[in-house]
């Protein structure tokens, strides 16, 4: 980002105040701090706005596929910002299945979805492999394809006439066209550009990747990702670190765009996706990938790009472990995740079905969200309420060991007895075969 | 064409070296951002523990299901790890504790000797993790086995001090422990050396959460520790161990309730490779695993990233 001075250099200096601001100098300011665009300015002269624009981008652009955005990334670690785009998943489809089966492989990609405490994981796009090497087919089955899969889409073909017949018969879907290189470029920016989709760029190596954007950006394109070549794990990180530590660090534009890996199948394509979920990549495209092999790696991926700054949280919800009863115990606490999870593991351990109650402490630990006034009686007598645990079970109601000091209020609120539980987790098991004995 | 800027970082520290078992293992010793070879020259990997344990009592039935039997023996166990190319070999005396058998200091420190005699690999030993139980074990151990530097683990903030005398006393190491966080991690890392524990002798334990677990926080709390060290504070210098055991008690990786997510003993080593990866990306020296087949991949994956010696 710019300093407020060499905003300050480019912006008309009258003062006129219609930006809303005193002075020219107070806009910079908010320029360079990124609380204001340089449109509020009527008067900049369109070079200097163009400057203005270009300088004050991102260091990765962002570039769309469908609705989603990719790139836009600011920081090398996750620890200094928020990572902003979560890196996507596709799954390829050739174009010589017929509508019975294409319909099929979409149903398959879109069961890749799971519910993970309130939290939904997902695929998010599909792409058309042009196995048949026939334009015709391409775009037919291009069109099949879009009525069976509502998210983002990729066309993988090195074709460039193949290309245009299939990103122009599902244009509004803004598909992302895999499968430029050195040899087609010229035809294939030209495709892009009058369908208005981004472009997969396949690249030998990190060097190549900057001799081709610059010719992509000399025609004047730049909706790139880039496929820097890496034939193994090791490329995979050297390479896309080295791409975005120059774009980052040293603001150098021809590798500031999203990247990409193109992995086949197996568990060698999931540890190369493991890689670029972690390093830098925004789109990973499989020709499969197995139900026990996309969980972790979707787990991961929220892993990586939640906020460092806001807690994980669990919904509010009651949570049954081990098919419990209507003479089960019932447990509660926070909605932390990291407490939810380790809570949770602790109940399994014990073998003794539990009904836990989830309650929205906005994020916060036990002893914290009691401190904060989050974790009070009411609001938890409110959360059983809400899930009517009460009456699906006449068990005891344990009270964290914590916070044991608002158990005299919960009895009196929820009216039934209330027993103190643990102050660790780890002793729940014992706890809980000591009560229920 | 425009030349890509230069962009290794230079930096001023580097992770300590520690000598481990009979001199033929070191952790540690990297001078940049992992498995970088333009910033890091080092070559060596990260060192592989595989976890056994005196006692099947608690242990998941899915990964004693993936050594063939040989888990019913402790060292029989610890030598299928030796074959299947671990470095190292963690053992868990779980059978200290009174409700698990109260196996005593003396049979248990007999078993770490026929371990560490059979496979001459470094041996990391835990306890049953309640100190006053465990002292008595550790300082068995530590007088028995005299010929490998041991690892004793842990010690955390609020009681080192009986454990640091024992390793100070066998010239073994100690595994300083703290909770997801850069400056307690420090932390205890002064405690051991003000406490007397020379810090070639000591490693770092900064809790590394599984997958779907907190791993965020691990990551993260790693890739600073590992910046910092490498930015020259020499309290953060220590090299790092990863237990990544852990993603075995998530229930998604394990649970067989829903066969939609796929077979549990595919989607558990997943989770806990993954762990792993995440463990050495974000700066691991040394990671403890369970499964077998998580080890084998994670191995493999380690050797390719730091490329040929």
């Amino acid at each position: 980002m710019p300093t407020a001075i060499e905003f300050f250099k480019l912006l008309p200096k009258t003062n006129c105040k219609d930006c809303g601001q005193p002075t020219c100098l107070a806009f910079a300011m908010l320029l360079s701090n990124q609380k204001a665009t340089i449109d509020q300015c009527p008067h900049v002269a369109a070079d200097a706005k163009e400057t203005l624009e270009e300088a004050s981008a991102p260091p990765v652009r962002t570039i769309k596929v469908g609705d989603k955005d990719m790139g836009g990334e600011t920081v090398l670690y996750r620890h200094e910002r928020r990572f902003i785009n979560p890196t996507a998943y596709a799954l390829t489809a050739s174009d010589t299945l017929d509508d019975a089966a294409l319909k099929e492989r979409c149903d398959y990609v879109a069961s890749l979805s799971y519910d993970r405490v309130g939290m939904i994981f997902d695929a998010d796009m599909v792409c058309l492999r042009n196995d048949s090497g026939d334009a015709a087919i391409f775009a037919d089955r291009a069109v099949k394809l879009a009525q069976c899969w509502s998210k983002g889409v990729v066309l993988e073909t090195k074709d460039p006439s193949a290309a245009k017949t299939a990103a122009t018969a599902i244009k509004d879907r803004k598909p992302l066209i895999y499968g430029a290189n050195a040899d087609n470029l010229d035809a294939m920016i030209a495709v892009a550009k009058e369908n208005g989709c981004a472009l997969g760029l396949v690249c030998k190596d990190e060097n190549e990747a900057v001799a081709l954007t610059e010719r992509c950006a000399a025609a004047g394109f730049k909706d790139l990702i880039l496929d820097l070549g890496a034939n193994n794990l090791k490329e995979t990180l050297e390479r896309q670190t080295i791409a975005r530590r120059a774009a980052i660090k040293h603001k150098f534009k021809p590798l500031g765009y999203p990247l990409m890996n193109r992995v086949g199948s197996g568990e060698y394509a999931v540890a190369t996706a493991v890689i670029s979920t972690m390093k830098y990549g925004s789109l990973v495209i499989f020709d499969d990938l197995k139900s026990y092999e996309a969980l972790p790696l979707f787990t991961l991926r929220q892993n990586i790009y939640t906020d460092p700054q806001v807690p994980i949280q669990v919904k509010q919800d009651l949570y049954p472990i081990g098919n419990p009863d209507e003479h089960s115990p019932i447990m509660f606490t926070t909605n932390f995740s990291l407490t939810y999870f380790t809570v949770r593991a602790d109940i399994e351990k014990a073998k003794i079905p539990v009904w836990l109650q989830i309650v929205n402490t906005e994020g916060l630990s036990v002893l914290t969200a009691y401190s904060a006034g989050k974790f009070e009686p009411e609001r938890v007598a409110e959360a059983f309420e809400e899930s009517g645990v009460l009456s699906k079970s006449d068990g005891a109601v344990i009270i964290p060991g914590l916070v044991t000091r608002m158990s005299g209020k919960l009895q009196e609120l929820i009216g039934r007895k209330v027993i103190v539980g643990t102050n660790d987790s780890r002793d729940i098991p014992k706890h809980l075969r000591s009560i229920t004995q | 064409m425009t030349d890509i800027p230069q962009v290794a970082d230079k930096y001023g520290g580097a992770i300590d070296e520690v000598v481990l078992g009979k001199g033929d293992y070191i952790a540690g010793g990297f001078k940049g951002m992992p498995f970088l070879s333009f910033e890091n020259p080092v070559k060596r990997r990260p060192l592989i523990a595989g976890e056994v344990y005196d006692t099947l009592e608690g242990y998941p039935e899915l990964a004693a299901s993936m050594f063939d039997g040989r888990q019913k023996d402790p060292v029989e166990w610890a030598l299928m790890w030796k074959q299947l190319g671990a470095d190292m070999v963690c053992v868990r005396l779980a059978s200290v504790d009174p409700a698990k058998g109260g196996t005593s200091p003396e049979d248990a420190a007999a078993l770490v000797k026929r371990i560490s005699d059979a496979t001459g690999l470094p041996i990391m030993v835990s306890g049953c993790g309640v100190m006053d139980v465990d002292i008595p074990v550790f300082t068995a151990v530590s007088e028995a086995v005299k010929d490998s530097r041991l690892i004793l683990s842990k010690a955390d903030e609020d009681d080192y001090k009986r454990l640091a005398s024992v390793a100070i006393s066998g010239n073994h190491i100690i595994v300083g422990f703290s909770n997801l966080d850069v400056n307690l991690s420090k932390q205890i890392n002064i405690l051991l050396t003000d406490f007397g524990v020379d810090r070639r002798n000591m490693l770092m334990d900064p809790l590394m959460a599984a997958l779907g677990m907190g791993l965020d926080y691990s990551y993260s709390v790693q890739e600073r520790i590992r910046i910092a060290a490498l930015m020259g504070d020499p309290m953060l210098q220590i090299p790092m161990l990863c237990d990544c055991t852990g993603a075995w008690d998530v229930s998604d990786a394990v649970s067989d309730e829903d066969p939609a997510l796929g077979d549990p003993k595919f989607r558990a080593t997943w989770w806990e490779a993954i762990t792993a990866m995440a463990a050495v990306i974000s700066g691991a020296d040394i990671i403890v695993m369970r499964g077998p087949g998580a080890a084998d991949m994670l191995m493999g994956y380690i050797d390719e990233m730091r490329g040929d010696e």
